[in-house]
């Protein structure tokens, strides 16, 4: 009597099975990753509590504005994109602590001890008609002033780039150097036009 | 003296394949765990600006996306070459903002929902103005982060 087994199954074809799936997932797949600028809105001012305390010493403060022509102004004087990084830079460190750039209030930092704060805040105004590209770009060059001024600061007190420290120093030094970007409300940018 | 003849006849070994489906099964296998299946499909063109200072986002599952920019060939018909809003896969206005604020926050588990990142894909084109509105509508939603999308350069 033959015994009746169940006969093997051929896997030679597995390979190709799998080929097939293979193939498949490699057409559906993105691996674009998520890039850009990222940004923290202000909340919406409440009605009833008007813009008393926010009344920033002139000093403090500089307007880049973008115009309908994509023309950036720093301050009330036109500027070239590749120099406004320098213009922030300089504005936000004040390092000869004139009168007129942004003063500094000396605050303790948990972890670092007392540093001096510039109280300086960019204020980025842009007509209806600006382009999204040239918004960007100017964008860009903040965030990299910003990045210029952290960088010196963790390498004068760290000895490393900024963007090789850990999380608890990067914290430190965010809190030393904010990023304080205003994006102003669009009833402003409506006035200048 | 010992030497080493080389016979003339010897050829090469196959090679096995016999291993052959694991190492597919293996590249298979990472593709389908990296995989994002493409949700949406787009209306818009969109070409987004170049950056240099960009960081990544990290969870890819926290944000949802909006589309600015002109209508593809096929729909400019219908709705013409003006910039478009483009939210899953309708065009929209921006008082409609809200409501896809507030499905998407809805679909996130609850301490998720602080994290939530309103990513901005705007064509570089585009002028400023509907950016702006979408941006009060955002804070007026109070979804407050945001993310301006752009492609590296160096």
């Amino acid at each position: 009597m033959a015994s009746k087994k169940t006969p093997e199954i051929n896997g030679s074809s597995m390979a190709d099975i799998a080929f097939i799936a293979l193939i498949f997932f490699l057409m559906v797949t993105t691996m674009d990753q998520e890039k850009g600028l990222p940004r923290r809105l202000p909340p919406m001012p409440d009605e009833n509590m008007k813009l008393e305390n926010e009344k920033v010493n002139r000093r403090n403060i500089v307007v880049v504005k973008i115009n309908v022509n994509d023309r950036v102004f720093a301050g009330d004087e036109p500027i070239d994109v590749s120099q406004l990084k320098d213009k922030i830079v300089e504005f936000l460190t004040n390092p000869l602590n004139r009168e007129d750039l942004p003063e500094k209030v000396v605050k303790d930092i948990e972890g670092f001890g007392p540093y001096p704060v510039s109280k300086g805040v960019i204020s980025l105004q842009n007509d209806r008609g600006t382009t999204y590209s040239q918004y960007i770009a100017v964008q860009n060059e903040l965030v990299k002033a910003i990045n210029i001024i952290r960088d010196d600061f963790s390498r004068a007190h760290y000895g490393k780039a900024y963007a090789e420290l850990d999380d608890a120093k990067q914290k430190i030094v965010r809190k030393c150097i904010p990023q304080q970007i205003s994006e102003a409300e669009p009833k402003d940018t409506k006035l200048q036009k | 003296m010992a030497t080493f003849k080389k016979s003339g006849k010897k050829t090469m070994p196959a090679i096995s394949t016999g291993s052959l489906p694991d190492i597919v099964f293996m590249i298979l296998l990472f593709f389908m765990v990296t995989t994002t299946m493409r949700q949406t499909e787009h209306m818009v063109m969109v070409n987004l600006p170049a950056a240099s200072e960009i960081s990544k986002l990290e969870r890819k599952d926290l944000s949802s996306y909006i589309y600015v920019g002109t209508p593809l060939k096929k729909y400019q018909g219908k709705y013409g070459t003006d910039s478009r809003i483009q939210l899953n896969d309708s065009f929209r206005t921006v008082d409609e903002i809200r409501d896809f604020v507030a499905a998407e926050r809805e679909n996130l588990s609850e301490q998720d929902r602080p994290f939530m990142t309103v990513n901005i894909k705007a064509d570089k084109d585009t002028r400023m103005g509907i950016i702006t509105d979408i941006k009060q509508e955002l804070r007026r939603c109070n979804a407050l982060k945001i993310l301006y999308g752009a492609n590296a350069v160096e």
